[in-house]
């Protein structure tokens, strides 16, 4: 428990550095999974900490489904510091006083980088639905450009949760030479029919919702009825029974009793209504519906492959990580993965972490993440760039 | 000080031999094999506390039952299989060191002794289930589920057409060699398919 006390201590915003997102744009045209085009690309990004002489000390963190570039640190004016602060920065799991820590914004999204509310070069006016689908291998074909960009040969490590660590998985298994290490936490191989199912319900609330108008709404009413939904179904599906029961048990809001209507009574209405309501002001319906897209096609194993032969030229060093109360991404197909590695003769480590927050909890389980990807990236240091 | 089975299966074990370690606790083991002798290694535990402790001496490790991924290993992958102070934790022995032979050139087994001449004395004169030294346990509190003796495990190797290619006896911190079914309270062997 020592170790344990001596992190606790070390819990703190980066607060004293203001960080910027930068931007970089890619006329190169980037040809898609699906076979489609695309160009001209800006990619959205953030980096933190300095690139060694030698350069192996870069690490690329992917962002989740509806995250940013913004991974640590605060931008000037903003009340709260990145989605992972409390992973990234002096002295944290990705110590940037020894690594690089780099952060792009994935295709798709509306946070910088081109998405669907991008503007089309060709009609000077936003893509919408004219954007192409795209797959979690286009995410990381761009990051691949950016990498190149910044002048990194090898990457230390690719590390993400949920959206981020199907990148960070598929990083090594389509560039087996690019990255030392990969850590994938709260994720999976494939999406099953019930994560399917999930982001289907929440991308039929988006396109029944009368203001969606086939995608083409910017400018117009944007459909918050319809994202609000979406975004609430989510929430639930991030947390856990335990976590809710918790959280809100069956308190009442402002109120001794039943309000016998269909006004809200329950404190876990309020909260999802307050997500769904704060969700649409930061997110776009689109890229809703684009990025669950592109996670429900993501299949490794795709046309009756098995994974042991999807991994075979892969050779990474994994850590893959989850949660006992995750049921979104739930931990037998974190394990199944480790065997498919396993069976490749992968060095890989994987832990099962006790929490109750659901699959949020690669967000909020800082701690024993902490312990765990600090130790193993010194591992890594010193297992495959030291000796090489 | 290093712990005296540890220091006997590290020097059994040939340098840069590729390990796994079924049952690896913190890792203490692996870590003294990766320094001593450059072993590679990896382990698997059960418990989520031993496994962080491991990934925080830079061990590789997976969380789980001791058998759950063996089935994934092609034959001979490993040139040592250790089953240290966990065999008596297992439910299907036979099918686990079957399985260990199977992925490893060579399986290394250390267990305590439970017919211990302390152990037997409690249970012959006082008639009570043995709690020693090395059997610290309580009936109600053990996480053991096999009660064997050293001669037993030898019996055991000879029935399943195990051969035990060396046997090592502790008592006290030190080894020894004679009457090691009554003296020693653990024993380590090291066995192949012959």
């Amino acid at each position: 428990m020592r170790g344990r006390d001596r992190l606790v201590l070390k819990k703190r915003v980066n607060n004293m550095t203001f960080v910027e997102t930068q931007y970089v744009n890619f006329s190169e045209t980037l040809t898609l999974k699906s076979g489609a085009k695309l160009s001209p690309i800006t990619v959205a990004y953030e980096t933190y900490g300095a690139l060694n002489a030698d350069k192996s000390n870069a690490i690329l963190i992917c962002h989740a489904f509806t995250g940013d570039a913004n991974a640590a640190f605060f931008h000037k004016d903003a009340k709260k510091p990145g989605w992972w602060d409390d992973m990234i920065g002096s002295g944290k799991a990705f110590d940037t006083d020894k690594y690089f820590v780099i952060c792009p914004n994935v295709l798709g999204s509306c946070k910088g980088t081109t998405g669907p509310s991008s503007i089309d070069p060709k009609t000077g006016k936003p893509y919408g639905l004219s954007f192409p689908v795209i797959t979690i291998q286009d995410m990381v074909s761009l990051e691949k450009r950016l990498v190149d960009h910044l002048g990194i040969k090898k990457l230390l490590s690719v590390a993400g949760g949920s959206m981020g660590g199907m990148q960070s998985l598929t990083w090594p298994v389509m560039y087996p030479d690019l990255t030392h290490s990969s850590i994938v936490i709260a994720a999976c191989h494939r999406h099953t029919a019930q994560q399917i199912a999930f982001d289907e319900v929440g991308r039929q609330a988006v396109i029944a919702d009368p203001d969606w108008k086939g995608g083409d709404y910017y400018g117009k009413a944007i459909p918050k009825s319809g994202l609000a939904i979406a975004r609430m179904i989510g929430h639930i599906t991030y947390m856990s029974e335990m976590s809710m029961e918790q959280k809100f048990g069956r308190k009442l809001v402002d109120k001794e009793q039943l309000g016998y209507s269909f006004a809200t009574d329950f404190e876990v209405q309020e909260y999802l209504e307050y997500r769904g309501q704060s969700f649409v002001d930061r997110f776009d319906a689109n890229s809703y519906l684009y990025l669950t897209k592109a996670m429900d096609y993501f299949d490794l194993t795709e046309g009756g492959k098995k994974l042991t032969d999807v991994l075979q030229r892969v050779t990474a060093d994994f850590l893959v990580i989850s949660f006992t109360s995750d049921w979104l991404y739930p931990s037998h197909q974190s394990q199944h993965l480790v065997r498919s590695l396993k069976a490749n003769d992968l060095d890989v480590s994987y832990v099962e972490l006790k929490s109750d927050y659901g699959h949020d909890a690669f967000l909020v389980e800082f701690d024993d993440q902490t312990r765990i990807v600090s130790n193993y990236l010194a591992k890594v240091v010193k297992e495959r760039v030291e000796r090489a | 000080m290093i712990r005296l089975d540890y220091e006997i299966i590290a020097n059994i074990i040939e340098p840069g031999a590729k390990v796994l370690d079924l049952g690896c606790g913190d890792g203490e083991l692996l870590t003294l094999l990766r320094e001593k002798k450059g072993c590679r290694g990896t382990g698997i535990e059960i418990d989520d506390g031993e496994v962080m402790r491991a990934i925080e001496k830079g061990v590789s490790v997976s969380h789980g039952d001791i058998g759950r991924d063996l089935d994934v290993y092609a034959d001979k992958r490993f040139d040592y299989v250790i089953l240290n102070e966990s065999l008596q934790q297992i439910i299907n022995i036979e099918k686990i060191i079957d399985e260990a032979l199977r992925v490893g050139r060579y399986v290394i087994v250390g267990i305590p002794n439970f017919c211990h001449i302390r152990a037997r004395i409690q249970l012959f004169f006082h008639g009570r289930v043995p709690v020693t030294k090395s059997l610290p346990y309580k009936w109600y509190n053990t996480p053991n589920l096999r009660f064997l003796s050293l001669r037993d495990f030898r019996s055991f190797c000879c029935e399943k057409g195990v051969k035990i290619e060396k046997a090592r006896y502790l008592a006290e911190g030190q080894e020894v060699s004679l009457c090691t079914n009554l003296l020693a309270d653990a024993g380590i062997f090291v066995l192949s398919r012959g």
